[in-house]
């Protein structure tokens, strides 16, 4: 609790903080939407925003907020998806090279250099291709989960490297504790914001990629993500055709919601450290 | 030493990522129970492509060659690497005959182009700033740039895009918003056309530019202020040393080795970086010519270009891996 | 005759932290009153954490925010005059720096900029100082001052992380004398060596002393260094003196408690009872307890001890000690 009133103090993690609560809401509000967004039609087409269709609608016949709840509750899904299970594999290698080091320290970092050369994005897109149709919110998000853990292993690992080097981790091997125990009991205490930080970062480049995806047509197409409703504001030549509130939306909301995930990010690992918190530096 | 630690690993990591690389590109469309040859043609059709019947059975054996779908996977697996090794990439078929590799090289020299001398500029300029803004960290204008930094940074790239777009194409018209160069003008080495060509890319080069110099200012900036808390600065100021040996010998010296290996990371990224943002400006390099594979369902040439792109990051790469110890004595001689 | 090169005068310095907008003052130098001689080894004692090398940081005039003079303040004696450290303009002190007052610090990995050559920091630090002369001739310079030391010469092409770190350290003492300086001040330069480079790097830094004639400061919390090297010690607690003396006088007659037990705890040959070390711990220096900020952990504690800090009670000329113990704390003056 301490921790998250002195965050809060920075103008970064507040603004972050609340903008995330307020996605979360506008996702939630989803739940109670009176339209169904697998249906068209439901509306009257190209609607500008009026007290009956607060941000207007589209030329599919989809009422742009309620669609808009549904887009951020579905890209965050994605996000989180990708990020919860890239996280599991991120942890895993980065404590298991880190720990073990030697040679399957060397295998681990190998793969994950590997992956840091290789063209991730257009080894998805090869991916995509073939399994366009069955692009929903579960499979993108597995997809993106097993390319997005090579940088974030590394620098788990070497945290471990230098949390292996503290003296508490003689003290504890030297009294018989198990590896698991040390590195569950000792180590994720320490990992644990680290591992947060880099799961929001994780989370920003997974909805990145969730829309540059879409723009390209590789999504199923059908649900409603940050990503498809631009694919289908550009489609239909929203821009050309004077139609800003519905190219508007998935842009403020997806610009929002990058700058409150880097900027929730930023502030965290500057508090993580402590170097840096101290050359805030009061003048008196 | 340096041989045995340094060079000889990183030759083959180079040698390992190309050849697991380039060979998951060989399982990909494998793991799919369907022919995938049938299926492109499925989809093909589905896109309303109109394809001459004898084109289409030059496809079909050209993408089952591709695929690598005659004999035993060995067989198959064998017969994909000689044909890259003649630089065959196989034909393209939305612009069939077009081999692909007649197309990549059409498209690299514009992104090449486009996206070295912004990712290069983005990073001298960058740089330079966060350089001084980290030494001045205190500042007001370090600050002020700080916090313009903290807005463009999460964006991602292909807004700054659009909003050029937008600005260029409707509010003032100052720039040309779409293609390379003149619609018309024949490629060549005189003045009138590259003149042309720079105009043309002046404002993907700017979107590219902008989020480029906010992620290295920042990072600058941060190297540089926790440069300047090392003990080996400290003990500079304490025994006299000008501020302004202090200042390039120490800090700037040291801050930009972490940026070398940042710029080669980035320079991995030129060859599917900006692909929107080509789409946007409808200009004529990879981006577009990836776009426009994947909306006619071009799988050989999206593979074409994936195939290529590792080969051309990697080496990249490497390169950077065997210029770096050049700037970093530690490395050489350890 | 007054001998006094370098004094404090009731010197306070604090670290003024704002930490996620609470404000948290850390008083690491409190009411310090110095006088170093010219031709002496000075030696500044006390646990880690204790302020010394923020005092050390205060006789340097490299006083940087966060850290701050709150009062009281530091002089040089230069030709003859006492000069105010604070009235120098930033280049005045700079130039004075190596010159004048030079600075050993611990020979880290880090102390050297790691991508130059061990000349070129040589280099950097002549043409800092004196204008004329070109590379060569500084690198002439170098050459044959590492000489004079006893130092290899091979040593200036290599890079600092191929050097040992008793090499480091060495180069450092070297660098610290080459414009033979009336001060030199060493923050903790034997603190990551072992015993054996240990003894080597004190006797260069008697060696040039000896030569130079000039002054050192030394901060140190190794005793057996004091004990080697230095004339005078000053046992530092909690960001204040609390015994001064002469070496000799300090190991054979301590005052205060708190110095007793840093006596007494360093082994002894043919001695083999169990050492003795201070109970507790140190003080933060963010929060310091009332009174004498040693009583908590002080065997011999009074009610007056946790109510006020005691003044200096001269036990005998050159030997002045701040404890209720010892005397009803009349000011003694720094000698």
């Amino acid at each position: 609790m301490k921790v998250f009133r002195d965050l809060l103090r920075d103008y970064r993690f507040f603004w972050g903080f609340w903008i995330l609560v307020m996605m979360l809401v506008f996702a939630g509000l989803s739940y109670f939407s009176p339209y169904d967004p697998t249906l068209w039609g439901e509306v009257p087409r190209d609607m500008r925003p009026s007290a009956e269709h607060w941000l207007g609608t589209d030329s599919n016949g989809q009422d742009i907020f309620w669609m808009a709840t549904f887009a951020v509750r579905n890209s965050l899904t994605i996000a989180l998806i990708a990020g919860l299970v890239s996280r599991v594999i991120a942890v895993t290698v980065g404590m298991v090279a880190g720990y073990l080091g030697g040679k399957s320290d060397r295998v681990l970092m190998f793969v994950s250099d590997s992956l840091l050369v290789i063209p991730l994005f257009l080894m998805i897109v090869l991916l995509a291709m073939l399994i366009r149709n069955s692009m929903n919110v579960v499979s993108l998000g597995l997809l993106l989960a097993i390319f997005g853990w090579a940088w974030d292993a590394r620098l788990i690992r070497s945290q471990i490297l230098s949390l292996r080097e503290r003296d508490f981790t003689k003290t504890a091997v030297l009294s018989g504790t198990g590896t698991l125990r040390l590195v569950i009991n000792e180590y994720m205490p320490y990992s644990t914001p680290l591992i947060f930080s880099t799961l929001i970062n994780n989370m920003a480049w997974a909805i990145g990629l969730e829309i540059t995806l879409a723009i390209l047509g590789l999504l199923d197409l059908s649900i409603p993500t940050l990503g498809t409703m631009l694919y289908w504001a550009i489609n239909y030549q929203a821009v050309l055709l004077g139609r800003w509130w519905w190219v508007l939306t998935p842009i403020t909301l997806s610009i929002l919601l990058f700058i409150a995930l880097y900027w929730l990010s930023v502030s965290i690992s500057e508090y993580l450290d402590p170097r840096r918190r101290v050359q805030r530096v009061g003048a008196a | 030493m340096f041989f045995r630690r340094y060079l000889i690993p990183r030759f083959i990591q180079y040698i390992l990522v190309i050849f697991f690389g380039i060979t998951a590109v060989f399982i990909i469309p494998r793991l799919l129970p369907n022919d995938p040859v049938m299926r492109t043609i499925g989809e093909l059709r589905a896109r309303g492509a109109t394809l001459e019947p004898g084109a289409m059975d030059k496809i079909i054996t050209d993408l089952t060659q591709m695929y690598g779908l005659e004999g035993s996977w060995f067989d198959q697996y064998i017969a994909f690497w000689q044909r890259l090794a003649r630089g065959d990439l196989g034909v393209s078929f939305f612009q069939f005959p077009t081999p692909v590799s007649t197309l990549i090289l059409t498209a690299l020299p514009w992104t090449v182009g486009l996206l070295l001398t912004t990712t290069i500029l983005a990073w001298i300029i960058g740089n330079v700033l966060g350089a001084f803004a980290g030494y001045y960290a205190g500042s007001r204008w370090s600050q002020a740039l700080d916090g313009v930094a903290m807005v463009i940074r999460p964006m991602p790239y292909y807004i700054f895009a659009f909003a050029l777009l937008l600005l260029f194409a409707y509010a003032v018209r100052w720039f040309p918003v779409s293609g390379g160069a003149k619609l018309g003008m024949q490629p060549g080495w005189n003045w009138a056309f590259i003149q042309s060509v720079l105009w043309h890319s002046f404002l993907p080069a700017l979107s590219i530019a902008i989020l480029g110099m906010a992620v290295w200012f920042q990072t600058m900036k941060l190297v540089v202020q926790s440069v300047v808390g090392e003990s080996y600065v400290q003990y500079a100021r304490l025994s006299g040393v000008t501020e302004r040996k202090i200042v390039s010998r120490y800090v700037f010296r040291n801050a930009l080795l972490p940026q070398i290996t940042g710029l080669a990371l980035s320079l991995g990224l030129i060859f599917s970086g900006a692909l929107i943002t080509e789409i946007v400006f409808s200009y004529p390099g990879l981006g577009t010519l990836l776009y426009r594979a994947i909306i006619n369902g071009d799988y050989n040439l999206i593979m074409g270009i994936t195939i290529f792109s590792i080969f051309a990051i990697t080496t990249a790469v490497l390169i950077v891996d065997l210029i770096y110890p050049l700037f970093d004595p530690r490395i050489r001689y350890s | 005759m007054d001998n006094t090169i370098l004094r404090t005068e009731a010197l306070h310095a604090y670290y003024v932290l704002d930490v996620y907008g609470k404000q948290k003052i850390l008083k690491a130098v409190n009411e310090v009153d110095l006088a170093i001689q010219e031709d002496e080894i000075y030696g500044i004692a006390g646990e880690s954490g204790c302020g010394k090398t923020t005092l050390l940081k205060a006789l340097a005039a490299a006083v940087e925010p966060p850290l701050r003079v709150m009062s009281g303040r530091v002089t040089y004696r230069i030709a003859g005059e006492e000069v105010d450290v604070a009235t120098l303009t930033p280049e005045e002190k700079r130039k004075l720096r190596l010159e004048y007052i030079a600075y050993v610090p611990q020979g880290s990995m880090s102390v050297f900029n790691p991508v130059a050559r061990i000349k070129d920091t040589y280099r950097d630090f002549i043409e800092s100082h004196i204008s004329a002369g070109s590379k060569t001739e500084a690198f002439d310079l170098a050459r044959e001052h590492l000489t004079e030391l006893g130092l290899p010469i091979k040593i200036l092409d290599a890079y600092p992380h191929q050097l040992s770190g008793g090499m480091r350290q060495r180069v450092t003492i070297a660098l610290a004398t080459l414009l033979k300086p009336r001060i030199i001040i060493g923050d903790e330069p034997t603190t990551a060596l072992d015993v054996v480079v240990q003894r080597g790097v004190v006797q260069l830094l008697k060696d040039v002393q000896r030569k130079l004639q000039n002054t050192i400061v030394l901060v140190t919390h190794d005793m057996g260094v004091h004990a080697n090297i230095a004339d005078r010690i000053g046992i530092m607690y909690a960001g204040k003196i609390v015994e001064e003396a002469p070496t000799d006088k300090i190991f054979g007659a301590p005052a205060h408690p708190y110095t007793q037990y840093l006596i007494n705890s360093l082994p002894k040959f043919g001695d083999k009872t169990p050492r003795e070390s201070v109970p507790g711990s140190p003080p933060s220096l963010a929060n310091l307890p009332s009174g004498c900020p040693f009583h908590p952990r002080c065997p011999h504690a009074k009610d007056i001890c946790k109510q006020e800090m005691p003044g200096f009670t001269q036990v005998e000329p050159k030997h002045r000690v701040a404890c209720w113990l010892v005397g009803e704390g009349e000011h003694g003056k720094a000698a």
